[in-house]
């Protein structure tokens, strides 16, 4: 039996051959010794969460996450859930976030994480013109794994766009280099078994797995998943390239910490990332 | 077999697939392997069948319907599923799954649950194989359930309200998955209809079979040798359904599912992907997954199972709406005409054949009954007073 045209469409194209503005971003960041830093922001979440970006950028973010809010975060703890329900009550969609963003000029690159449906329903190639169109270096779509992939990817290469992806401590050793060799901008290690959101110490699997990804990958590798103080990002950052972190950020801004609030907590771990 | 196995990819022709978070594609592989073998394996059928039969109660009884045929002026054949232990086919799938779980090690059952049908069962199966289970349903479902979530407490399961989103099935479903996502070395996610990642359509579809496989043979003797013009189900995920065509995929019989007017994902739905899968999905112009508004908890999905989208999309089956009106009266016309109490659910089948009587005048229809509607009366006996 030959395979079906879906069959044939799923096939997932090689990574393009070079890094894109993530990732050559992250490289030159990471060559000049430092441990990267991208925090996470939930686009539409609050009237000011531009001004969240911006400062974010402005305390010592490399990159940033923005989030575009989805009905159902399954890869997402009750933070980023509350997070994401708050601004879609608020309006919030993909075109209006996007939208927003065109007009943010962070100063560093943006990447875009989201669920699959929210690219599925615009269309491969609409979505990632979107992407490309506002600014947007990259995208993370965490629940579509590799074999899922080339449909997008093929959309998202052809569009100049990084597609990031995902690692985690369950995949078996022959399964993280065709993770890491189909992934641009970074690799994102998932740092536990588990959703996002704070945990009171660092996982040990966080080291493990940022351990097994650097064995095999000089792409810039980042532990996301659990990553929740300056003392873990710097624990962690001990092995890995350096860390995503959403939860923590996030709290903090559902607490109404604000702009100046989401700041002091950036700076705050990139003081200790910078003191290593 | 009558319906075919889907491609190495999991899919339905475009529908299916494997949309889940990187943690869980080893745990889908293993899990596509081990059913794979076990369902291969004659020791592993044989215990099934012994549980099906010496637990569950199967075969269960083709009920030929006397007097709701007369007033209908059709005759209407019942698949007797609400007389399984537990009182739905749900039993059928969990069985198997729990058995499987139990052979690949695991310890702890998670599952999501609407009606409270699917986390009964699941309860059920732990407490007879001594496993810990663990129940996500919606807080609106446990509002109008209440009686099914004293069961599953009763069972020895853990039951944890959804308070997300529409409270209701969906949100259910994410709070299992999320679950999986941090206990996936002990836990099985026992998944309670035929969606979600591979290999669960297709798991779940072949541990139902047995329902077409009886009915057909059932049916044949009834119908001296023949099938029934028409094979109608209710369709939340659709496995009661996919249960039933399977055993007539391969004849003339017109294959009807059934949806809630405020859950049609096939009627209303776009192709979507959530929960691990692509198929017809009630969704925003934007891709935000829309809120099911259904009288039953079982069918309040916004979403189908892929091999639905697929028998839609090439014609092979096709699927009604009915509202939660029509579903009542239904519900009344079977306890009173034939002293069965249905559950809300398969009362979805039976208001679609009910109100298509004119069309369907002097066809034998055979209708999946689902689940028996002793969970429902509290909620029935407050809507008619
Ligand atoms: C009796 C009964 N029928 C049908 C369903 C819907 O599920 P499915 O469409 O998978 O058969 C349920 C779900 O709770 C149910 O309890």
């Amino acid at each position: 039996m030959s395979p079906s045209p879906v069959e044939d469409e799923l096939t997932v194209p090689p990574a393009p051959a070079k890094p894109g503005a993530l990732e050559t971003a992250l490289r030159a960041a990471r060559a000049s010794g430092r441990k990267l830093l991208v925090p996470y922001v939930t686009g539409g979440y609050g009237d000011d969460w531009a001004d969240v970006v911006r400062a974010v950028a402005d305390a010592g973010a490399d990159a940033i996450e923005i989030g575009i809010p989805f009905s159902d975060p399954v890869m997402d703890g009750p933070v980023i859930q509350e997070a994401s329900e708050v601004a879609l009550r608020a309006g919030a969609t993909p075109v209006s976030v996007l939208d927003e963003l065109r007009r943010v000029d962070a100063g560093v690159p943006l990447a875009v994480m989201t669920y699959y449906n929210i690219a599925f329903r615009m269309g491969h190639e609409r979505f990632a013109a979107s992407l490309a169109d506002s600014g947007v270096a990259a995208a993370i779509l965490p629940d579509l794994p590799l074999e899922e992939a080339g449909p997008w990817a093929r959309a998202a290469d052809a569009a100049g766009v990084e597609t990031v992806l995902l690692a985690a401590p369950t995949a078996p050793d022959d399964r993280l280099p065709r993770i890491v060799e189909r992934a641009r901008g970074f690799v994102y290690a998932v740092g536990l078994l588990g959703v996002t959101g704070e945990r009171a110490a660092l996982a040990e699997s966080s080291l493990v797995i940022a351990r097994r990804l650097k064995a095999v990958t000089d792409k810039p590798v980042l532990v996301g998943v659990g990553v929740s103080t300056a003392d873990q990002a710097v624990e962690v950052s001990a092995v890995a390239d350096g860390v995503v972190i959403g939860s923590a950020l996030m709290r903090r801004v559902l607490e109404g910490e604000g702009p100046a609030g989401a700041a002091r907590f950036v700076a705050e771990v990139r003081a200790a990332l910078d003191a290593t | 077999m009558a319906l075919p196995e889907p491609s190495a990819s999991g899919r339905f022709g475009e529908f299916g697939g494997r949309y889940v978070p990187e943690t869980l594609v080893p745990a889908c592989q293993e899990l596509e392997e081990a059913f794979r073998a076990a369902w291969a394996d004659p020791a592993f059928r044989a215990e099934l069948d012994d549980l099906l039969h010496h637990y569950a109660g199967r075969p269960s009884p083709l009920t030929d319907c006397r007097r709701l045929s007369e007033e209908l002026g059709l005759r209407v054949l019942l698949k007797r599923e609400d007389l399984n232990h537990t009182g739905s086919h749900k039993i059928n799938n969990v069985l198997g799954q729990a058995l499987l779980a139990r052979r690949m090690g695991k310890t702890r059952l998670v599952a999501e649950t609407g009606a409270g049908q699917h986390g009964v069962a699941t309860a059920t199966a732990a407490a007879l194989l001594g496993m810990e289970c663990m129940v996500y349903m919606g807080e609106v479902d446990m509002g109008r359930q209440a009686l099914n979530v004293f069961r599953m407490r009763l069972l020895g399961a853990e039951v944890v309200p959804a308070t997300s989103g529409s409270r209701t099935l969906k949100d259910a479903v994410n709070e299992a998955m999320r679950d999986w996502v941090a206990t996936v070395e002990d836990s099985h996610y026992c998944l309670g209809s035929v969606m979600g990642p591979h290999p669960y359509p297709w798991m779940v579809r072949e541990l139902h079979t047995v329902i077409g496989d009886e009915a057909r043979a059932q049916c044949s003797e009834v119908l001296d040798g023949g099938v029934p013009d028409v094979v109608t189900a209710c369709v939340g995920g659709g496995s009661n359904a996919i249960g039933i065509f399977s055993g007539f995929a391969d004849t003339a019989a017109e294959l009807v599912g059934v949806e809630p007017a405020g859950g049609a994902a096939v009627g209303r739905g776009v192709p979507g992907v959530v929960h691990g899968m692509k198929s017809y999905l009630m969704q925003d112009e934007f891709g935000q997954v829309q809120e099911a508004h259904s009288i039953s908890a079982g069918l309040d999905y916004p979403g189908v199972g892929p091999e639905h989208s697929h028998l839609a999309a090439i014609g092979r089956a096709r699927y009604e709406q009915v509202t939660d009106a029509e579903v009542i009266d239904a519900f009344q016309l079977l306890s009173r005409t034939e002293g069965i109490i249905p559950a809300l659910e398969p009362a979805h089948a039976l208001a679609w054949v009910s109100r298509d009587r004119a069309a369907l005048a002097g066809r034998t229809v055979l209708v999946n009954l689902s689940g028996r509607g002793d969970k429902d009366v509290a909620q029935m006996m407050e809507i008619l007073g």
